[in-house]
């Protein structure tokens, strides 16, 4: 046992070795270099590392454009996460009733996925027009043609709640995904389980609500896990859609414009480090759970 | 288990420190033998031949890398028609065109601003003249200055006495200027006021009681587009409100931001908002633009490039849009320049020199200005090359008070301009003018001349 394996582990070791050099110094080296930089006072073009401690995290909890980037934050994952787990549930078991086209409409649900945030962005941008009037298009111009004008809307133009609207692009890019992952979930439940309920006189709800749901929570973990830490990071989808606008600002447009509009090293430095916190809030107890489980079995 | 993966990891851990310095090893070494390189080889061809001196240097700076944020409408078919000049005059170089597409240019100078961190500057990039440059640029020492250029060229009898402050630092000379534009124009629609007789305004009151009528009829008085829009259209106004000499005040620290006088333009301000169409922040400038000339609004406040996009639209002058100074700014030219700059280790200094010299030669800005519709930073080009509208600027450039824009780089550094771009957002969102007002006084003296 002792010599083979020592050998075995030796390559491997060899052979994850220049990933994990990548990963050390563009991912933890530069983490850590943006930790330094966001307890200094760099501001201008040339690097500057006076310390001034946690300054810059002070002056952004106290400033109201930080305010607006947590609470639009809030709103646009809490949008996003529940209507990507609701409607790719919905998907799921929908295309679970093993109806002809099943394939058909799977891929047609996923492949959202494969576009880039920037091009959803581009097209919703059109979709979601909020001119009204004779210039009116999209999906007003839609619910105007439908007789539906209550429908009508000024989409991410509304006032606080406009982020709204860009979780609604959002969720169709990454319900379909969602879906994949239940899907997975429901054909991994046995036919036996549900056949034995029948047998006990469950209802078709109560199969679900009692043995389906509770045996594919894992999965909605991981969807949670996985939007979630999207949603935190969320920057392109909303540039492409509207721009660096303040009432659609979150804490990585806010960073981007500090940081490369306006020189302002330490506070950008700041606000990504908070980012990372939040994400890490919820990515690391996910991490440990993981391994844990993989480590039993 | 956990041991085991604990002291993997750590081993890892280890060996990657043993790989970042054996890596920073090699790469210095490296160096020296390139360094050494290049003189051995100068000599070689001194002492042998003298045909293979002078071919050696003409193939290596091939290539001049020039940065800008011009990617459409009159801009990119302006630079297109410099670069030809610049082809006919430089055939053995290769242009090459590294532009970075968004609003006012804020994507290019991120782009540009990590670049310059990583040491890989351009060989020339399009900068605003004014406190962009100097506040950002040169107090980080990345530019050369271009005074022995300008005396070479003999530039300084054909630009502008006023522009040449504006551009230096200490007395030296950092920029080349391409172009004048002017920011305080107001676009109309001259078909909608006169079916709403209403004679152009040349007060804000006027202005305002106009833009009630248009209200009145049904038309949307004012377009507007995104926040970067929104800024614009807060300097022409605050211009318009305060005059050229306070206006100033604000960017030297004399006139302050809390003040009556800003509290009034702020007003004023706030009050032509009320006038925007409802979608502005879902439109670029050139939809807003496009509302005027298209009949859908009455005015638009925006600089004189959109002039340049009307005639790409296939549309006439005075006849589809119509052009006024903004009301209050009469006799004031708010201006802004493009101009480009030699860089502090410019990769092909050479290159980068000759391009200098088309961009501020006479055939460069008489090819460049009049498909992008600006007017020429030199005073000496030919009016009969310019549109109506530009002969009009040409003509007020040399009359009028000359004062600089905010949002394009003038007045402001770039930190100062993103503070106050942050309060601006809060303002268009919650309309507090005092909480505004606190805003800008504190933007001031973080980063402005306020104490």
């Amino acid at each position: 046992m002792p010599k083979i394996k020592n050998r075995d582990t030796l390559i491997s070791i060899a052979l994850v070795m220049p990933s994990i050099v990548a990963v050390g110094i563009f991912v933890y080296g530069f983490i850590l270099w943006s930790l330094r930089v966001s307890l200094s006072q760099w501001k201008g073009l040339l690097p500057d590392y006076t310390w001034v401690g946690l300054k810059n995290y002070f002056e952004l909890f106290a400033d109201p454009r930080f305010h607006i980037d947590i609470r639009n934050t809030v709103i646009f994952t809490v949008v996003f996460v529940g209507g990507s787990l609701v409607l790719g549930l919905f998907m799921a078991i929908l295309l679970d009733q093993n109806l002809p086209g099943e394939s058909f409409f799977r891929n047609i649900f996923l492949f959202p996925m494969a576009i880039s945030f920037i091009v959803t962005g581009v097209v919703w941008r059109w979709l979601m027009n909020p001119a009204t009037g004779s210039r009116i298009s999209g999906f007003n111009q839609l619910f105007h043609s439908l007789g539906l004008d209550f429908l009508i809307n000024r989409w991410h133009t509304t006032p606080t709640w406009g982020i709204a609207a860009i979780a609604l692009a959002a969720i169709w890019q990454m319900s379909g995904y969602t879906m994949a992952m239940y899907l997975g979930g429901l054909r991994g439940i046995s036919d036996d389980l549900r056949e034995a309920a029948r047998v006990d006189g469950a209802s078709e709800w109560q199969i679900y609500r009692h043995i389906i749901f509770p045996l594919i929570s894992p999965i909605t973990l991981s969807a949670m896990i996985i939007l979630g830490h999207i949603s935190l990071k969320v920057f392109d989808l909303i540039v492409a859609i509207a721009g660096k606008q303040l009432p659609l600002d979150v804490p990585a447009i806010y960073m981007w414009q500090v940081t490369f509009d306006g020189y302002f090293f330490g506070k950008g430095a700041a606000i990504s480090i908070l980012l990372l916190l939040v994400v890490s809030v919820l990515v690391i107890p996910y991490i440990y759970y993981n391994l844990k489980n993989e480590a039993d079995v | 288990m956990y041991a085991k993966k604990f002291s993997f990891t750590l081993v890892s851990v280890l060996l990657l420190a043993a790989f970042v310095l054996a890596a920073c090893g090699p790469a210095a070494v490296t160096e020296v033998p390139a360094a050494t390189a290049a003189p051995a080889a100068t000599e070689v061809p001194a002492a042998t031949e003298a045909p293979a001196a002078t071919e050696a240097p003409v193939v290596a700076p091939s290539k001049v890398e020039v940065f800008s944020w011009w990617t459409g409408g009159g801009e990119a078919a302006g630079l297109d028609a410099m670069i030809k000049v610049f082809q006919a005059q430089y055939p053995d170089i290769e242009f090459s065109n590294a532009a970075v597409a968004g609003g006012a240019g804020t994507n290019a100078r991120a782009v540009l601003a990590t670049r310059l961190q990583a040491g890989d500057p351009p060989d020339s990039w399009q900068g605003h003249a004014g406190q962009e440059l100097i506040g950002t640029y040169v107090a980080a020492n990345q530019l050369q200055p271009l005074n022995d250029l300008y005396k070479a060229e003999g530039w300084l009898a054909v630009m502008p006495e006023t522009l040449i402050p504006l551009i230096s630092q200490n007395g030296n000379i950092y920029s080349v200027p391409v172009n004048i534009h002017r920011a305080n124009v107001m676009w109309y629609n001259p078909e909608l006021l006169a079916d709403n007789n209403i004679t152009v305004p040349t007060t804000i009151d006027e202005w305002f009681t106009a833009m009630d009528t248009l209200k009145a009829a049904g038309v949307t008085p004012l377009a507007m587009g995104e926040q970067w829009t929104a800024m614009h259209l807060f300097e022409t106004v605050m211009l318009g409100t305060l005059g050229a000499e306070k206006y100033n005040g604000l960017w030297d620290g004399s006139v302050a931001w809390d003040g009556p006088e800003a509290k009034q333009g702020i007003e004023n301000y706030k009050k032509a908002l009320t006038y925007v169409n409802s979608d502005a922040s879902s439109l670029t400038w050139q939809d807003a633009a496009q509302l005027v000339v298209n009949g859908d609004a009455a005015f638009n406040v925006m600089g004189d490039w959109a002039e340049g996009y009307f005639r790409e639209l296939g549309k006439t002058p005075n006849t589809d849009y119509g052009w006024a100074p903004v009301p209050g700014t009469v006799g004031v030219f708010q201006f802004l320049s493009d101009s480009f700059v030699l860089p502090v280790g410019a990769p092909n200094a050479d290159g980068a020199t000759a391009w200098l010299k088309v961009a501020g030669s006479k055939a460069g800005q008489e090819a460049f200005n009049p498909v992008k519709g600006s007017i020429c930073a030199r005073t000496d080009c030919d009016p009969a090359l310019f549109g109506v509208y530009l002969q009009s600027a040409m003509a007020d450039w040399s009359s009028n008070v000359v004062v600089g824009s905010l949002t394009h780089g003038v007045v402001a550094n770039d930190s100062w301009k993103t503070d106050i771009n942050t309060a601006l957002g809060l303002f268009l969102a919650d309309q507090n003018v005092e909480t505004f007002q606190a805003a800008l006084v504190t933007a001031c003296k973080a980063s402005g001349p306020c104490k």
